[in-house]
Protein backbone atom coordinates (compact mmCIF):
# COMPACT_ATOMS: atom_id res chain seq x y z
CA UNK A 1 0.00 0.00 0.00
CA UNK A 2 1.83 3.02 -1.22
CA UNK A 3 0.41 5.86 0.89
CA UNK A 4 0.98 3.72 4.25
CA UNK A 5 4.77 3.62 3.22
CA UNK A 6 6.27 5.04 6.69
CA UNK A 7 9.23 8.25 5.91
CA UNK A 8 12.02 8.14 8.48
CA UNK A 9 12.17 10.85 10.71
CA UNK A 10 15.51 11.82 9.67
CA UNK A 11 14.17 12.64 6.22
CA UNK A 12 11.14 14.98 7.62
CA UNK A 13 14.58 16.80 9.44
CA UNK A 14 16.47 17.19 6.74
CA UNK A 15 13.49 18.42 4.79
CA UNK A 16 12.17 20.96 7.19
CA UNK A 17 16.11 22.10 7.60
CA UNK A 18 15.89 22.84 3.79
CA UNK A 19 12.24 24.66 3.74
CA UNK A 20 13.70 26.47 6.65
CA UNK A 21 17.31 27.26 4.70
CA UNK A 22 15.60 28.22 1.36
CA UNK A 23 12.76 30.62 3.53
CA UNK A 24 15.93 32.41 4.89
CA UNK A 25 17.51 32.72 1.56
CA UNK A 26 14.62 33.99 -0.75
CA UNK A 27 14.15 36.61 2.22
CA UNK A 28 18.32 37.52 1.96
CA UNK A 29 18.41 37.44 -1.47
CA UNK A 30 15.44 39.95 -2.19
CA UNK A 31 17.54 42.64 0.01
CA UNK A 32 19.96 42.39 -3.23
CA UNK A 33 19.43 44.07 -6.07
CA UNK A 34 19.55 41.68 -9.27
CA UNK A 35 17.03 43.49 -11.32
CA UNK A 36 14.42 40.64 -13.05
CA UNK A 37 16.69 38.35 -11.77
CA UNK A 38 15.28 38.40 -8.09
CA UNK A 39 11.82 37.65 -9.61
CA UNK A 40 13.02 34.70 -11.43
CA UNK A 41 15.13 33.69 -7.96
CA UNK A 42 11.57 33.83 -5.56
CA UNK A 43 9.60 31.69 -7.45
CA UNK A 44 12.36 29.23 -8.42
CA UNK A 45 12.75 28.91 -4.69
CA UNK A 46 9.11 29.24 -3.44
CA UNK A 47 9.05 26.20 -6.40
CA UNK A 48 11.76 24.36 -4.99
CA UNK A 49 9.88 24.45 -1.62
CA UNK A 50 6.62 23.22 -3.04
CA UNK A 51 8.16 20.44 -4.35
CA UNK A 52 9.67 19.24 -0.83
CA UNK A 53 6.27 20.18 0.87
CA UNK A 54 4.37 17.61 -2.20
CA UNK A 55 7.34 15.04 -2.71
CA UNK A 56 8.13 14.35 1.29
CA UNK A 57 5.56 16.22 3.71
CA UNK A 58 2.63 14.98 1.03
CA UNK A 59 3.64 11.57 -0.02
CA UNK A 60 3.83 12.16 -3.45
CA UNK A 61 6.74 10.69 -3.63
CA UNK A 62 5.22 7.29 -2.82
CA UNK A 63 1.64 7.90 -4.00
CA UNK A 64 0.09 6.21 -6.68
CA UNK A 65 0.19 6.74 -10.39
CA UNK A 66 -2.99 7.84 -10.33
CA UNK A 67 -2.25 10.82 -8.03
CA UNK A 68 0.21 11.71 -10.26
CA UNK A 69 -1.86 11.95 -13.07
CA UNK A 70 -4.10 13.92 -10.89
CA UNK A 71 -2.04 16.98 -9.61
CA UNK A 72 0.18 17.11 -12.89
CA UNK A 73 -3.36 18.16 -14.56
CA UNK A 74 -3.88 20.75 -11.84
CA UNK A 75 -1.05 21.88 -13.06
CA UNK A 76 -1.54 22.11 -16.32
CA UNK A 77 -4.69 23.98 -15.95
CA UNK A 78 -3.20 26.28 -13.58
CA UNK A 79 -0.59 27.22 -16.30
CA UNK A 80 -3.25 27.54 -18.84
CA UNK A 81 -5.10 29.60 -16.27
CA UNK A 82 -2.59 32.32 -15.64
CA UNK A 83 -0.65 31.43 -19.19
CA UNK A 84 -3.90 32.36 -21.32
CA UNK A 85 -5.34 34.97 -18.87
CA UNK A 86 -1.46 37.04 -19.46
CA UNK A 87 -1.77 36.29 -23.50
CA UNK A 88 -5.33 38.20 -24.02
CA UNK A 89 -4.28 41.27 -21.81
CA UNK A 90 -0.87 41.53 -23.41
CA UNK A 91 -1.86 41.30 -26.62
CA UNK A 92 -5.31 43.59 -26.62
CA UNK A 93 -3.79 46.60 -27.79
CA UNK A 94 -1.82 44.77 -31.34
CA UNK A 95 -5.54 45.18 -33.33
CA UNK A 96 -7.03 48.29 -33.03
CA UNK A 97 -10.52 48.82 -31.56
CA UNK A 98 -13.02 48.88 -34.21
CA UNK A 99 -15.09 52.10 -34.69
CA UNK A 100 -18.81 51.58 -33.82
CA UNK A 101 -21.34 50.86 -36.86
CA UNK A 102 -22.89 54.20 -35.94
CA UNK A 103 -19.64 56.27 -36.69
CA UNK A 104 -19.47 58.50 -40.19
CA UNK A 105 -15.81 58.16 -39.52
CA UNK A 106 -14.60 56.17 -42.44
CA UNK A 107 -13.24 53.08 -41.06
CA UNK A 108 -8.84 52.74 -41.29
CA UNK A 109 -7.21 49.08 -41.41
CA UNK A 110 -3.69 49.61 -40.18
CA UNK B 1 -18.63 -6.81 20.57
CA UNK B 2 -17.97 -3.01 20.79
CA UNK B 3 -14.52 -3.87 19.45
CA UNK B 4 -16.57 -5.61 16.25
CA UNK B 5 -18.47 -2.39 16.16
CA UNK B 6 -15.47 -0.69 15.80
CA UNK B 7 -13.83 -2.28 13.03
CA UNK B 8 -16.99 -2.20 10.68
CA UNK B 9 -17.81 1.57 11.88
CA UNK B 10 -14.12 2.29 10.52
CA UNK B 11 -14.50 0.50 7.32
CA UNK B 12 -17.87 2.36 4.59
CA UNK B 13 -19.44 -0.58 4.14
CA UNK B 14 -18.95 0.34 -0.03
CA UNK B 15 -14.98 -0.48 0.26
CA UNK B 16 -12.95 -4.43 0.24
CA UNK B 17 -10.48 -3.16 2.96
CA UNK B 18 -8.73 -0.16 4.72
CA UNK B 19 -5.93 0.04 2.42
CA UNK B 20 -8.79 0.88 -0.76
CA UNK B 21 -10.76 3.30 1.53
CA UNK B 22 -7.36 5.02 2.59
CA UNK B 23 -6.39 5.42 -1.61
CA UNK B 24 -9.66 6.34 -1.87
CA UNK B 25 -10.12 9.26 0.59
CA UNK B 26 -6.35 10.03 -0.32
CA UNK B 27 -7.47 10.69 -4.14
CA UNK B 28 -10.79 12.49 -2.77
CA UNK B 29 -8.31 15.11 -1.35
CA UNK B 30 -6.64 15.35 -3.78
CA UNK B 31 -8.65 16.00 -6.07
CA UNK B 32 -10.37 18.69 -3.91
CA UNK B 33 -6.86 19.96 -3.29
CA UNK B 34 -6.60 20.88 -7.31
CA UNK B 35 -10.33 22.85 -6.95
CA UNK B 36 -8.26 25.00 -4.49
CA UNK B 37 -5.00 25.41 -6.47
CA UNK B 38 -7.98 26.85 -9.29
CA UNK B 39 -9.60 28.80 -6.38
CA UNK B 40 -6.46 30.34 -5.66
CA UNK B 41 -4.80 30.35 -9.10
CA UNK B 42 -7.23 32.89 -9.79
CA UNK B 43 -6.57 35.31 -7.45
CA UNK B 44 -2.62 34.82 -8.93
CA UNK B 45 -3.52 35.18 -12.61
CA UNK B 46 -5.32 38.38 -11.28
CA UNK B 47 -2.42 39.49 -9.33
CA UNK B 48 -0.07 38.58 -11.74
CA UNK B 49 -1.68 40.73 -14.46
CA UNK B 50 -2.26 43.56 -12.12
CA UNK B 51 1.28 43.48 -11.25
CA UNK B 52 2.48 43.13 -15.08
CA UNK B 53 0.40 46.74 -15.56
CA UNK B 54 0.95 48.53 -12.55
CA UNK B 55 4.78 47.22 -11.79
CA UNK B 56 6.38 50.43 -10.63
CA UNK B 57 3.67 50.59 -8.11
CA UNK B 58 3.38 47.15 -6.91
CA UNK B 59 6.91 47.28 -5.99
CA UNK B 60 6.43 50.57 -4.44
CA UNK B 61 3.73 49.06 -2.18
CA UNK B 62 4.90 45.96 -1.28
CA UNK B 63 7.43 47.89 0.95
CA UNK B 64 5.04 48.75 3.03
CA UNK B 65 4.42 45.28 3.98
CA UNK B 66 6.74 44.07 7.36
CA UNK B 67 9.11 41.57 5.82
CA UNK B 68 10.21 40.94 9.48
CA UNK B 69 6.78 39.43 10.46
CA UNK B 70 6.12 37.68 7.12
CA UNK B 71 9.47 36.08 6.89
CA UNK B 72 8.87 35.01 10.88
CA UNK B 73 4.95 33.90 10.09
CA UNK B 74 6.48 31.61 6.85
CA UNK B 75 9.14 30.34 9.33
CA UNK B 76 6.73 29.37 11.77
CA UNK B 77 4.17 27.96 9.13
CA UNK B 78 6.93 25.52 7.51
CA UNK B 79 7.49 24.16 11.33
CA UNK B 80 3.62 23.78 11.55
CA UNK B 81 4.10 21.39 8.21
CA UNK B 82 6.91 19.88 9.72
CA UNK B 83 4.91 19.10 13.02
CA UNK B 84 1.64 17.97 10.67
CA UNK B 85 3.94 15.73 8.68
CA UNK B 86 5.40 14.28 11.93
CA UNK B 87 1.98 13.94 13.21
CA UNK B 88 0.59 11.65 10.43
CA UNK B 89 3.91 9.58 10.71
CA UNK B 90 2.96 9.36 14.58
CA UNK B 91 -0.13 7.72 13.39
CA UNK B 92 1.03 5.89 10.88
CA UNK B 93 3.00 4.07 13.69
CA UNK B 94 0.82 4.00 16.17
CA UNK B 95 1.83 6.49 18.86
CA UNK B 96 -0.40 8.11 20.56
CA UNK B 97 0.73 10.31 22.88
CA UNK B 98 3.21 11.47 19.86
CA UNK B 99 -0.43 12.11 17.61
CA UNK B 100 -1.80 14.41 20.00
CA UNK B 101 1.33 16.18 21.14
CA UNK B 102 2.25 16.73 17.02
CA UNK B 103 -0.94 17.65 16.52
CA UNK B 104 -1.35 20.35 19.72
CA UNK B 105 2.34 21.47 18.50
CA UNK B 106 0.76 22.42 14.70
CA UNK B 107 -2.66 24.03 16.29
CA UNK B 108 -0.10 26.11 18.31
CA UNK B 109 1.87 27.39 15.49
CA UNK B 110 -1.11 27.61 13.60
CA UNK B 111 -2.89 29.86 16.69
CA UNK B 112 0.63 31.61 15.94
CA UNK B 113 0.78 32.57 12.63
CA UNK B 114 -2.63 33.87 12.87
CA UNK B 115 -2.05 35.80 16.13
CA UNK B 116 1.06 37.47 14.15
CA UNK B 117 -0.72 38.13 11.54
CA UNK B 118 -3.33 39.89 13.24
CA UNK B 119 -0.53 42.46 14.50
CA UNK B 120 0.47 43.41 11.24
CA UNK B 121 -3.01 43.62 10.16
CA UNK B 122 -3.85 46.27 12.91
CA UNK B 123 -0.41 48.07 12.18
CA UNK B 124 -1.75 48.08 8.69
CA UNK B 125 -4.97 49.90 9.81
CA UNK B 126 -2.81 52.19 12.21
CA UNK B 127 -0.63 53.20 9.45
CA UNK B 128 -3.97 53.92 7.36
CA UNK B 129 -2.90 50.83 4.53
CA UNK B 130 -5.71 49.87 4.14
CA UNK B 131 -7.50 50.47 0.70
CA UNK B 132 -11.07 52.79 1.16
CA UNK B 133 -11.37 56.37 2.20
CA UNK B 134 -8.59 56.53 4.81
CA UNK B 135 -5.93 55.25 2.61
CA UNK B 136 -2.89 57.45 2.84
CA UNK B 137 0.45 55.97 3.47
CA UNK B 138 3.06 57.39 4.64
CA UNK B 139 6.77 57.74 4.18
CA UNK B 140 9.38 56.21 1.51
CA UNK B 141 6.54 54.56 -0.06
CA UNK B 142 5.74 58.16 -1.14
CA UNK B 143 8.73 59.19 -3.50
CA UNK B 144 8.65 55.66 -5.51
CA UNK B 145 4.98 56.05 -6.36
CA UNK B 146 3.92 58.08 -9.65
CA UNK B 147 1.17 60.70 -8.89
CA UNK B 148 -1.43 58.27 -10.41
CA UNK B 149 -0.04 55.71 -8.12
CA UNK B 150 -2.04 55.85 -5.12
CA UNK B 151 -5.07 54.30 -6.78
CA UNK B 152 -2.47 51.33 -7.76
CA UNK B 153 -0.64 51.00 -4.44
CA UNK B 154 -4.09 50.51 -3.43
CA UNK B 155 -5.18 47.73 -6.10
CA UNK B 156 -1.67 46.04 -4.42
CA UNK B 157 -3.20 46.18 -0.72
CA UNK B 158 -6.60 45.13 -2.42
CA UNK B 159 -5.26 41.68 -3.41
CA UNK B 160 -2.64 41.69 -0.17
CA UNK B 161 -5.93 41.50 2.21
CA UNK B 162 -8.25 39.41 -0.33
CA UNK B 163 -5.09 36.58 -0.70
CA UNK B 164 -4.03 36.83 3.26
CA UNK B 165 -7.08 37.06 4.11
CA UNK B 166 -8.54 34.00 2.52
CA UNK B 167 -5.55 32.20 3.25
CA UNK B 168 -6.33 32.97 6.94
CA UNK B 169 -9.77 31.47 6.36
CA UNK B 170 -8.26 28.36 5.21
CA UNK B 171 -6.12 28.77 7.97
CA UNK B 172 -8.57 28.92 10.89
CA UNK B 173 -10.82 26.11 9.20
CA UNK B 174 -7.31 23.60 9.06
CA UNK B 175 -7.25 24.76 13.06
CA UNK B 176 -10.80 23.35 13.39
CA UNK B 177 -10.01 20.37 11.54
CA UNK B 178 -7.13 19.71 13.84
CA UNK B 179 -9.31 20.04 16.82
CA UNK B 180 -11.69 17.36 16.01
CA UNK B 181 -8.66 15.32 15.12
CA UNK B 182 -6.60 15.78 18.47
CA UNK B 183 -10.34 15.16 20.12
CA UNK B 184 -10.91 11.63 18.47
CA UNK B 185 -7.27 10.66 18.77
CA UNK B 186 -7.88 11.11 22.64
CA UNK B 187 -10.73 8.80 22.68
CA UNK B 188 -7.55 6.60 20.71
CA UNK B 189 -9.88 6.23 17.45
CA UNK B 190 -7.02 5.91 14.90
CA UNK B 191 -4.63 3.21 14.60
CA UNK B 192 -1.81 2.14 12.08
CA UNK B 193 -4.38 0.62 10.60
CA UNK B 194 -6.81 3.34 10.54
CA UNK B 195 -5.27 7.19 10.39
CA UNK B 196 -6.73 8.10 7.12
CA UNK B 197 -8.52 11.25 8.50
CA UNK B 198 -4.94 12.34 9.66
CA UNK B 199 -3.34 11.85 6.70
CA UNK B 200 -5.96 13.89 4.94
CA UNK B 201 -6.11 16.72 7.57
CA UNK B 202 -2.33 16.61 7.20
CA UNK B 203 -2.63 17.10 2.98
CA UNK B 204 -5.17 19.79 3.82
CA UNK B 205 -2.95 21.73 5.97
CA UNK B 206 0.35 21.46 3.81
CA UNK B 207 -1.28 22.52 1.23
CA UNK B 208 -2.16 25.76 2.76
CA UNK B 209 1.45 25.95 3.47
CA UNK B 210 2.15 25.98 -0.09
CA UNK B 211 0.27 28.36 -0.67
CA UNK B 212 1.81 31.10 1.88
CA UNK B 213 5.13 29.77 0.13
CA UNK B 214 3.59 31.29 -2.47
CA UNK B 215 2.24 34.53 -1.52
CA UNK B 216 5.13 35.43 0.86
CA UNK B 217 7.54 36.11 -1.89
CA UNK B 218 5.01 37.55 -4.36
CA UNK B 219 3.70 40.20 -1.64
CA UNK B 220 6.49 40.68 0.59
CA UNK B 221 9.71 40.25 -1.11
CA UNK B 222 9.64 40.99 -5.21
CA UNK B 223 11.13 43.92 -6.35
CA UNK B 224 11.77 47.13 -3.89
CA UNK B 225 13.41 45.40 -0.80
CA UNK B 226 16.66 46.77 -1.81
Amino acid sequence: MASSHIVPVKTYLFVFASLLFLAALTTAVAFVDLGPLNTVIALTIAFAKMMLVVLIFMHLRHGSKLLHVVLIAGFFWLTLLIGLTLTDYHTRHWIPDPLPWSSSAPATHP
Amino acid sequence: MSEVHTKTSILAHQFENLDQQLETDTLGIWVFLVTEIMFFGGLFACYTVYRSFYLPAFEATSRVLNVRLGALNTMVLLSSSFTMAMAVRSAQTAKRNALMAFLALTMVLGVVFLGVKAIEYHAEYMEHIIPGVDFAPQGEILQHLSPGGLGHAQIFMCFYFLMTGVHAIHMIIGLGLLLTLLLRARRGTFTSQYFAPVEVTGLYWHFVDIVWIFLFPLLYLIGGRY
